[in-house]
Formats: C-alpha cells, structure tokens, sequence
C-alpha cells in the first residue's frame, strides 16, 4: 500500500514536472530506458546471485548454522533472560544465526516462532519483543551478498572491500537501536 | 586489507564445498539446488525492481529528481552524506526491492568505486526494510501495539544512514593507504 503511494507520486510528479519545465521528450525516454536497466540489472545479478544460492545450501548442510548458534546462544541469553522461560531459546538463536549468515529464508520461521513466544499472548509488545524487533530490522549481516553482487557487475576492482565498513556501520546502528529500545523502555507511557 | 577482502569470497565457496563434501554429503547436488533457490530470489526481486527503477528513471530525465534532491541538500550535508542518496534513504525502511534497485542504480551511474556508489553499497548493505520486518514479526505474534519499537528501529536506520557515508569514506581511504 505504501509503495502503491510513493510510486503514484513518482509517476504523477514526474508528469506535472515535465508539463512546467517541457521536458517531456525526456520523461519518455527516460521511462523507458527504466525498464532497459532493470532487465540488465537482472541479467548481471542473475549469476552472482545463483552462486551465492549454491553456497549457502553448503554452508548449511557443513553444519555452520549449527556451530554458529553455539557461538551465539551464550550472547543471546544475556539479551534474553526470560526467553529460556518462554521456550523461545532455540527459536532466537537459529533467527539470529541465519540472519548473521544473510539466510534470509532459514531467518524467517524460527523469528517468526520467537515473535510469536516472546509476545506471550498479550496485545502490546513488551522489552523483550521490541528489543528482538530491533536486532531484526538492523540486519547484522557477515557477508551482504546481494549488494557485493551489484558491485561486482558493475565491475568493482574489489567487490568485498566494502566489507568492514559494512560491519562497523551495522554495529554502531544496532547499538544505537538497543540503546534508544533501552531508554524508550522507561519513558514510554502505555 | 585489500588481499584479505579479495579473499573472502574464493575461501567461502572452497571450504563450504569441501565441509559439506566431508560430511558426507552430496556437494554438487547442494551447489545446484542453491543455484535455483538464486533464481527464485531474482523472479521475486525482478518485477518490483522494474516498478521502482522505471519511476526513478522518469523522475531523473524530466529534471525533478535534481530539483528534490537540491531541495534536500542541506540536510544531507550537514549529515556528512552525498546528496545523491537521499532518495535511497527515504525509500530504505519501506521496500528492499526499491532500496535495491535505487542503490544499483547509484552504484552503475557514479561507478562502484566512487564515493557515491561505496557509500549507497555499505546503506544498502548494513540497514533492513524495518517497517516490512516489524510488520511480518508483529502480525505473526498478534500484537496490536508495537509501542516503541518502530522508533528505535528508525533510530538505528538513521545511525546506519550516517555512519554508512562516514566509514564508506573512511575505509576507501584507508585501503588506498596500504
């Protein structure tokens, strides 16, 4: 619904635009050559993307989502203290794991488990759940795939070098996320 | 740092195969099934991608793409951000396939080395599409009031924005440095 919106006012915008400054020659070309880039943007994504698919069913099945969420799970328990009560351990942990291996797809069922636990039944979300929402939408991610994928066919000398910028940029948001889930906390009214 | 970097991807594929391959299972069968799941991905990304990059084009050839992103631009010079990528902002929190489709459009246009481009990879690397997600994980628990989630999520957005155009500068020069 909202990107139904944001593209009604592109499109919309762009004509009125195009009506005042006379420019509508270039509005239809530009159009058009739109629809050209995301043909070859799909083209030079199609490759890196299908690669990265490929090694990600191997890392799952060498078992690195398992030795990851022993690594993780200690951490996690801090975060969570009551999620061992409420049996949402394991399904934190395996959300958590996926998500740093950029397993968009495996992240998806155990987080969506942990949302449904950690809300214990009840309509408004507390500490915990809001704090799991947060680690989720700041994506901490090992390796950003798709976005090295569009480096690489654009033809980057080194497509991974943006790596630690990448990391350190996602910490300090996650940090900045928990810490404002943390203040939040206390000045929050309902 | 540069050799180190180049060396992530080909020590990622080698060893996941061969870890795979010594637990006994059947490497190549894996390779190709996850292979598929990659064009699953790109049929699910390819039409919206299109919506979005059609509008961006048009918005860009008629003049008021420059016109909003002027508009714009003393916020993001006071953020320490190029101006190009004020639009990749607006649109991050609410579509991943817009998001992906502005960026590639940055990083094609100003080259996926220069500033504009390292900076839309590390935004677009580093941040989620935080309304989809709390969406998706509240619907699923029943929650009717998501209270301060959304915005400290939104908080965390705007730090990543920042230190995205900060360390994206940071790093190029350091690896020109060594």
């Amino acid at each position: 619904m909202t990107m139904s919106v944001i593209l009604t006012l592109m499109l919309l915008g762009s004509l009125l635009y195009s009506l005042l400054s006379g420019t509508a020659p270039e509005l239809a070309a530009g159009l058009l050559s739109g629809a050209e880039k995301a043909v070859k943007l799909a083209f030079s994504l199609a490759g890196p993307l299908c690669l990265w698919g490929g090694v990600n069913a191997l890392l799952r099945e060498a078992g690195a989502l398992s030795a990851l969420k022993r690594v993780m799970s200690p951490l996690l328990r801090l975060a969570f203290p009551s999620a061992a009560v409420l049996g949402a351990e394991e399904a934190i942990c395996a959300n958590v794991s996926a998500n740093l291996l950029g397993l968009g797809n495996a992240a998806t069922a155990p987080g969506l488990e942990a949302a449904r636990l950690l809300a214990g039944g009840k309509s408004a979300a507390g500490a915990e759940l809001c704090r799991f929402v947060v680690m989720n939408t700041a994506s901490v991610q090992l390796v950003p795939a798709t976005v090295c994928a569009v480096r690489a066919s654009a033809g980057a000398a080194l497509p991974f070098d943006i790596l630690p910028a990448v990391w350190l940029t996602s910490l300090c948001a996650l940090a900045a996320g928990l810490g404002a889930a943390r203040i939040f906390e206390k000045l929050w009214k309902s | 740092m540069e050799k180190l970097t180049a060396l992530i991807v080909p020590a990622l594929v080698a060893l996941s195969c061969a870890a795979a391959f010594l637990r006994g299972r059947d490497a190549y069968a894996l390779m190709c099934g996850g292979a598929r799941d990659g064009l699953d991905v790109l049929r699910a990304v390819f039409p919206p991608v299109l919506a979005v990059l059609v509008a961006t084009e048009g918005m860009r050839a008629c003049g008021l793409l420059d016109a909003l992103t002027g508009v714009l631009e003393p916020v993001t010079r006071f953020l320490g951000i190029p101006r190009e990528l004020a639009p990749l902002m607006l649109v991050r929190p609410l579509s991943g396939s817009a998001a992906l489709a502005l960026a590639s459009e940055l990083i094609f246009t100003h080259g996926p080395d220069s500033p504009v481009g390292r900076c839309a990879a590390v935004m677009l690397g580093s941040t989620e599409t935080t309304f989809y997600v709390a969406a998706v994980y509240f619907g699923a628990a029943k929650i009717k009031r998501g209270r301060y989630a959304i915005p400290a999520a939104l908080i965390a957005d705007f730090t990543g924005f920042v230190c995205a155009a900060l360390f994206a500068r940071m790093f190029s020069w350091f690896n020109e440095l060594i």
